[in-house]
């Protein structure tokens, strides 16, 4: 068992990928980040895939689809509605926490 | 390293059909998953299903672990038999679809010692190369924390693959620089800092932030919230107010007739954000000092007396 002290500063500037980049991130192919934008579960600032800039958030919906398709079995369809519904309950969520700490107590 | 129940932790019979298995994952993984999942452990929960689940659906693994004999219990010190070849010997051309289907990072020392097929054989055949599993971290910060942006110093374990192609676990240990204006829940990419690749880059570690309940200010999004006792003349009347803000204590004018429940926003005093920063609403909440002396009970009837006032006069009771 090995230590290893490593010294890590996020470069924040790093809050834009490319279409390579985010499938390079992802391991997925352009063919299946053109389905998610089909589906309206991403959407890329941009014109043309070389033009295509996809922000942190973005990535992060690609990747909970991934694991929404492997663990759960969902089609993009389903995948798009569980996105939605997953925002919606988060917002909520932090208004409840809101509520219950001002008004509930 | 222990060993691990798979049939117990699916619910299911060791004399259980494919299908049984295939329907007992199916119900546990809509229950524990970490996206969707509203129980406690879920992920830890979810990742023992997952393991489970890899093993028994397949006909070979399950064959191999079920040789194991069904006399070992849950949690119990382990040794694999020492004539154990399984995984050792297969061909590489099905090794190659399994071994990118499991994420090595995620399975416990049971599974990897007794499925691992990585080897450093591999390196060289026919240029194989596999980028290293994501990780998945969460990190606690305070709420001053996330306004400030702060350094903070973290250990993980990482499954990494040596020389002689042994998975093993190593501690290491990462400094981040976490910005200022963080949100709740947001992910900081670490690339290159998942699991080692096998001929291939290593993979990213994604962090995710979790600002801790404070107990004065409450977060909504990039909006904080505080409520401010008043008393009642300096509703009635009006006041300046110190109200601490996470920049630093600001004067508040608390206008006249001022009532309970209102909402008075400090604009930009909220978390720092491009390209607008949040807000900061202080929620007026009036106090009532209680009436201890008959010289204050005196106080209060006569008030009622100079100002009649009927907050409910509009019910029809």
């Amino acid at each position: 068992m090995g230590n290893k002290e490593v010294m890590i500063v996020v470069n924040y500037t790093e809050n834009a990928f490319s279409l390579d980049e985010l499938c390079e991130a992802c391991q997925i192919s352009p063919n299946f980040i053109g389905d998610l934008i089909e589906y309206e579960i991403i959407c890329p600032e941009g014109e043309t895939p070389e033009e295509w800039v996809f922000d942190m958030i973005q990535l992060q919906r690609v990747k909970t689809v991934l694991r929404l398709q492997h663990d759960l079995e969902v089609n993009l369809a389903g995948a798009a509605v569980v996105l939605d519904l997953m925002d919606e309950l988060e917002r909520l969520r932090a208004k409840a926490e809101l509520l219950e700490r001002y008004i509930l107590k | 390293m222990q060993y691990k129940d798979y049939y117990a932790i699916l619910g299911v019979e060791r004399k259980a059909s494919q299908d049984d298995i295939k329907h007992a994952y199916r119900r546990l993984a809509r229950k524990y998953h970490p996206d969707v999942s509203k129980e406690k452990n879920a992920e830890e929960q979810f990742k023992n299903v997952q393991e489970a689940y890899e093993v028994l659906k397949d006909a070979e693994k399950r064959a191999a672990y079920d040789q194991l004999g069904n006399q070992w219990k849950a949690g119990q010190e382990f040794r694999p038999p020492p004539d154990w070849q399984h995984g050792r010997t297969r061909s590489y051309s099905s090794d190659q679809a399994d071994f990118a289907e499991s994420d090595l990072g995620g399975f416990s020392d049971f599974f990897t010692h007794l499925f691992n097929r990585a080897g450093s054989s591999r390196e060289g055949f026919q240029g194989f190369k596999q980028r290293g599993s994501d990780q998945r971290a969460k990190i606690q910060i305070s709420l001053e924390e996330a306004f400030h942006g702060a350094t903070k110093t973290f250990q993980m374990q990482m499954p990494e693959i040596d020389a002689s192609g042994q998975m093993h676990a190593t501690l290491r240990t990462i400094k981040v620089t976490i910005p200022a204006g963080v949100t709740q829940g947001q992910q900081l990419r670490l690339t290159g800092q998942g699991g080692a690749g096998i001929g291939g880059p290593a993979g990213d570690l994604y962090l995710e932030i979790d600002i801790q309940a404070h107990p004065r200010f409450s977060l909504q999004n990039k909006d904080i919230f505080m409520t401010l006792p008043i008393t009642p003349w300096e509703s009635a009347l009006g006041a300046q107010i110190k109200v601490p803000t996470l920049g630093g204590a600001i004067e508040l004018k608390v206008s006249p007739g001022s009532h309970a429940g209102q909402k008075l926003r400090l604009k930009g005093r909220g978390m720092p954000s491009k390209p607008i920063s949040g807000d900061q609403y202080v929620i007026l909440q009036i106090e009532t000092p209680p009436a201890h002396s008959e010289e204050q009970r005196k106080f209060y009837e006569n008030m009622a007396h100079v100002m009649p006032f009927n907050p409910r006069k509009d019910w029809m009771i």
